[in-house]
């Protein structure tokens, strides 16, 4: 993918290797030829910390700064570390007037809310969404962005925001889920400014000269899944884990009961991987069984009282720090209810987070459980096998990754090799969803369980 | 596929007859359509063979090109098509009616009102399929650039004087049908499609034939069966007796019968040229043979089409389909002025604000009928409903409330429903009335399982007063239904003009050459919905 950027150097260690990779994107940034900067990020690589250094070192040499991010959530947590991070710094958080900002982002002294950015001008940073800042005008443009989760940023959308800025650094995880649209866009296919595909794409097809750097360590992920998820979705960009094997360690407090979802998360513990294998069969999106098998297997890590030990210290595992992740809404509001049935908190601070990919993009928890998305389907439609969804689903853990699924996806997969169209001029992405999905079917077999 | 989607057509498959999808009409047709079945010769992208075409059922006009490979014979026939089809499209652009809206001058703040024409209705051509509307793309496509002997430098081979116009249209009115909503031009296995389901996949109902024997299966016949027949069922010589409804047509047919029939036009073409005496008479007659050849397999599908008409005019009419035939007829008169401006033709490719202007307009518009259709149709909020989505019931119970936050209290009425329905939301979620007297919003306020029964609060909608307007609560007993989704399509952002492309983008487009003013120019206008209409 970015053959030019430096290869890792595996002799080092993680930490120096890290630092010299956001070094020189620092330097890129603040003095290089090119407008734009582009940093690609595999899953738990530091980006956000980059962001918050990044506009703490443009700030400190006397730069304004304009910072673009994708979600409400996204642009409230990122507020929320810049204040924490530099309570010296002046943070304008701009949000339209049906979206109040959340109170964690605000409590912070320095952080002024306003919905028109002419109030804001005075501040040294200011955050809001690519949907906001498009309304934004007469201004004078910033001399320098931050585009944070730029892949899952449209190109029409930075074609609408593009003038508010002189310089930008673009930063995102290629890996995840790419824009879409609710309408066929062929029409466009393989012009360089397809307006529904990825900003970065754009942008770079635009300027050849702009080499994306890299951040070539996981701090999120464990020894156990940075080697599978590298390989299966990162084969041009590897990366390593910043920890090693052992430094992570999810021990139970209490003995499993035989049942299938404590002998998977037995294994998932060990291993960092647990595939709860169900009966092949059809079923509806909502798969009553899969769901149930979902919620019980939450409800026995609760119940069993997990301890995440790492590089952090010791921690109980709560509820909080765990997520559940499906294709569809409705599959999450089937897990939700099921779940609460079982007594399990959901939402909020203190409850167990259950949503789709889209929404789990950029977040992080101690253990996830997953609902496969192509479990109980009789076919393997493009949605179901986008790459990014299953990227995004298998690395959100700091500790072990327990997927729930019907058996005879690999025959399905088989079935369905990828029929889609192959258009000119559009870059194909490999590895496709296709072989990815086997990559990762394959290892989850090694920690199989029976339900 | 949708659950609701997929149930019908289990049941089409086990009560061997399409089954309902919708209970009204969702796409607006006009009293006396243009029906268009084109045809294209086989091994050379785009060219045309036939095209039946007419507005009444009993007379279709009957256009061939008797040897697809002739460069002239083919601008004859695009010549042709062109007199028989600008008539129509222009038809509309004399009748206007005239909007004035009061604008403030951007540069002064003054106000000024601004009129604008807008045609009263639009011409409107039914094709057979999806593949219909391509061949049309792909004709105007290869006939709008083409110089004629009108211009400056007509080069070698000048093509009739209306050609161009008529790429130009044809080009407008492909583009518009990508348009979610739209109504100039359309696929009759799209409109079936929309309405009915069949037992059959969706890509087997792309064909007429077999789509419309699962509607209307001859006596004695299941749908399955008929369909099947459709597809496969062959005369002694060996020809299909439904004919595909184009815009290729059966092999068998071209080797058979339509390659003979041009190899002996050819023969006589060849004699007539030679100067052999009796021949132009022969030519004509081998020209006859092909037209009756081509009439003998169009014919069918033109009465399919009809027969589909037919269908569709059984449903009535939903109510917004007035609303977007408006946009259709904005779409028309925008061309009509581009035209008349003496625009060059539409580029060949949109630049880069044109394709995220094309896309925003899209994106809305899609919302928009889903919307529209959810609202005018029980069939397609019921889809929702099953999505948790929407909650719909009847009212069992009113509580009045109040806000006493503010100086003066507000009404905020307590509304139980009685409803299966579970939508997926937290409480406090934000609900939209669907089918209320006016615009109304509420919160989810209770979910009671056992009771079966959701409690929402109407937050706005009802007067300024302490207590509701009239009418503004209802009342137990009435019908309700709340959407979680909004009922409006939302604002698309503003873009950039063309020429301030960002670098990001590759800067203003190079306007050099062949490249002229595109489609989707807003000219100014800003109120959004006014794109490429």
């Amino acid at each position: 993918m970015n053959a030019l950027s430096p290869a890792p150097a595996a002799s080092d260690g993680p930490g120096a290797e890290a630092d010299r990779a956001v070094a020189a994107i620092l330097d890129a940034t603040l003095h290089g030829a090119e407008r734009g900067t582009v940093v690609d990020s595999p899953p738990g690589a530091g980006k956000s910390t980059l962001v918050v250094k990044a506009a703490r070192e443009l700030v400190g040499a006397g730069e304004r700064l304009m910072i673009v991010a994708q979600t409400n959530s996204q642009v409230d947590d990122l507020v929320d570390r810049l204040a924490t991070a530099d309570p010296e710094l002046t943070v304008g958080r701009l949000h339209s007037s049906d979206a109040a900002p959340d109170p964690i982002a605000l409590r912070h002294p320095q952080v002024l809310p306003s919905t028109k950015a002419a109030d804001l001008l005075g501040q040294s940073v200011v955050v809001s969404t690519a949907a906001k800042w498009q309304w934004v005008k007469d201004v004078d443009p910033w001399r320098h962005a931050i585009v944070d989760e730029a892949y899952q940023m449209r190109s029409d959308a930075l074609l609408a925001v593009a003038r508010l800025f002189d310089r930008a650094l673009f930063v995102g995880d290629p890996g995840q889920l790419d824009p879409f649209t609710i309408v066929g866009t062929d029409q466009w296919a393989g012009l360089s400014y397809d307006p529904s595909s990825s900003a970065v794409v754009t942008l770079l097809a635009h300027n050849p000269r702009i080499v994306p750097h890299r951040l070539p360590v996981s701090w999120r992920l464990p020894a156990s899944a940075a080697p599978l998820i590298s390989a299966a979705f990162y084969p041009y960009a590897p990366f390593r884990s910043g920890t090693g094997p052992g430094d992570r360690l999810l021990t139970l407090t209490t003995a499993g009961d035989g049942s299938a979802a404590d002998r998977v998360i037995d294994i998932a513990a060990d291993s960092g991987w647990g595939l709860l294998e169900l009966p092949a069969r059809h079923t509806v999106r909502t798969d009553p069984e899969a769901v149930h098998a979902v919620a019980r297997v939450v409800r026995r890590l609760l119940d069993r009282r997990g301890n995440c030990r790492s590089e952090r210290g010791d921690a109980p595992l709560t509820a909080d720090r765990i997520a559940v992740g499906t294709a569809h809404r409705d599959q999450a509001a089937a897990v939700r209810a099921a779940l609460a049935a079982l007594d399990v908190p959901t939402g909020g601070p203190r409850g167990v987070t259950v949503d789709t990919a889209n929404r789990l993009q950029g977040r992080e928890y101690d253990v996830t459980v997953v609902l496969h998305p192509l479990s109980g389907r009789p076919d393997a439609t493009a949605f179901h096998l986008e790459t990014g969804r299953l990227c995004v689903l298998a690395s959100r853990h700091r500790h072990a990754c327990i997927v729930v699924a019907r058996a005879g996806i690999a025959e399905l997969l088989d079935e369905h090799p990828s029929t889609e169209p192959v258009q000119l001029g559009v870059t194909v992405k490999f590895p496709d969803g296709w072989e990815a999905n086997h990559a990762v079917l394959a290892h989850l077999s090694e920690h199989r369980v029976r339900g | 596929m949708s659950l609701l989607t997929t149930l019908a057509r289990l049941q089409a498959v086990r009560s061997g007859r399409a089954e309902p999808l919708a209970t009204v009409l969702h796409r607006h047709l006009v009293e006396r359509p243009m029906v268009l079945v084109p045809l294209a010769a086989a091994g050379e992208a785009g060219a045309p063979l036939a095209v039946m075409l007419g507005r009444d059922r009993e007379r279709p006009t009957l256009l061939t090109v008797p040897q697809p490979l002739d460069r002239d014979r083919r601008f004859t026939f695009l010549a042709e098509l062109a007199a028989e089809l600008l008539p129509y499209l222009e038809s509309f652009g004399e009748q206007v009616e005239v909007l004035t809206k009061e604008t403030k001058d951007a540069e002064t703040g003054e106000k000024t009102e601004v009129s604008r024409e807008l045609c009263l209705d639009a011409p409107q051509i039914i094709v057979p399929n999806r593949g219909g509307i391509d061949l049309l793309g792909l004709l105007g496509r290869s006939t709008r650039f083409r110089r004629t002997a009108e211009d400056p430098d007509p080069g070698p081979y000048p093509a009739p004087a209306r050609v161009p116009l008529l790429g130009r249209w044809l080009t407008h009115l492909r583009e518009r049908s990508q348009v979610p909503g739209s109504s100039m031009l359309l696929a009759m296995t799209d409109l079936l499609g929309r309405h009915w389901a069949t037992g059959q996949s969706t890509l087997e109902d792309q064909h007429l034939g077999a789509l419309l024997a699962w509607l209307d299966p001859p006596a004695g016949l299941t749908g399955t069966e008929a369909a099947l027949r459709a597809e496969t069922a062959r005369d002694e010589r060996g020809q299909l007796l439904c004919p595909p409804a184009g815009p290729t047509t059966d092999p068998r047919f071209d080797s058979g019968l339509l390659a003979p029939a041009i190899t002996r036009y050819d023969a006589a073409r060849q004699l007539e040229q030679a100067g052999h005496p009796a021949d132009p008479a022969a030519v004509a007659a081998r020209e006859q043979d092909i037209d009756d050849l081509l009439r003998s397999i169009l014919l069918p599908v033109w009465d399919q089409l009809w027969q589909g008409l037919d269908l569709l005019r059984t449903l009535p009419a939903a109510e917004h389909l007035p609303e977007r035939w408006t946009g259709d007829r904005w779409s028309y008169t925008a061309h009509r002025d581009r035209l008349a401006a003496g625009e060059p033709p539409q580029p060949v490719q949109d630049d880069a604000v044109t394709a995220a202007r094309k896309l925003a307009q899209r994106e809305r518009e899609q919302t928009t009928v889903e919307v529209q259709e959810a609202l005018d149709d029980p069939l397609a909020m019921a889809e929702h409903r099953l999505a948790g989505e929407a909650l719909a019931g009847v009212v069992v119970e009113v509580e009045a409330a109040y806000d006493t936050t503010g100086r003066s209290p507000k009404p905020r009425p307590l509304v139980t429903v009685r409803t299966a329905d579970r939508p997926h939301a937290d409480l406090g979620r934000e609900l939209h009335r669907a089918g209320g007297p006016a615009k109304q919003q509420a919160r989810l306020y209770g979910v009671d399982p056992g009771q079966g029964t959701i409690t929402v609060q109407l937050v706005n909608g009802m007067g300024r007063k302490k207590e509701p307007e009239p009418g503004s609560v209802p009342a137990p007993g009435d019908q309700v239904c709340f959407t979680l989704f909004e009922l409006t399509a939302r604002q698309s952002a503003p873009l950039p003009e063309p020429e301030d492309t960002p670098w990001t983008h590759g800067g203003p487009p190079d306007r050099s050459g062949t490249e002229g003013r595109t489609e989707g120019r807003t000219d100014g206008r800003t109120d959004g919905r006014t794109e490429e209409r």
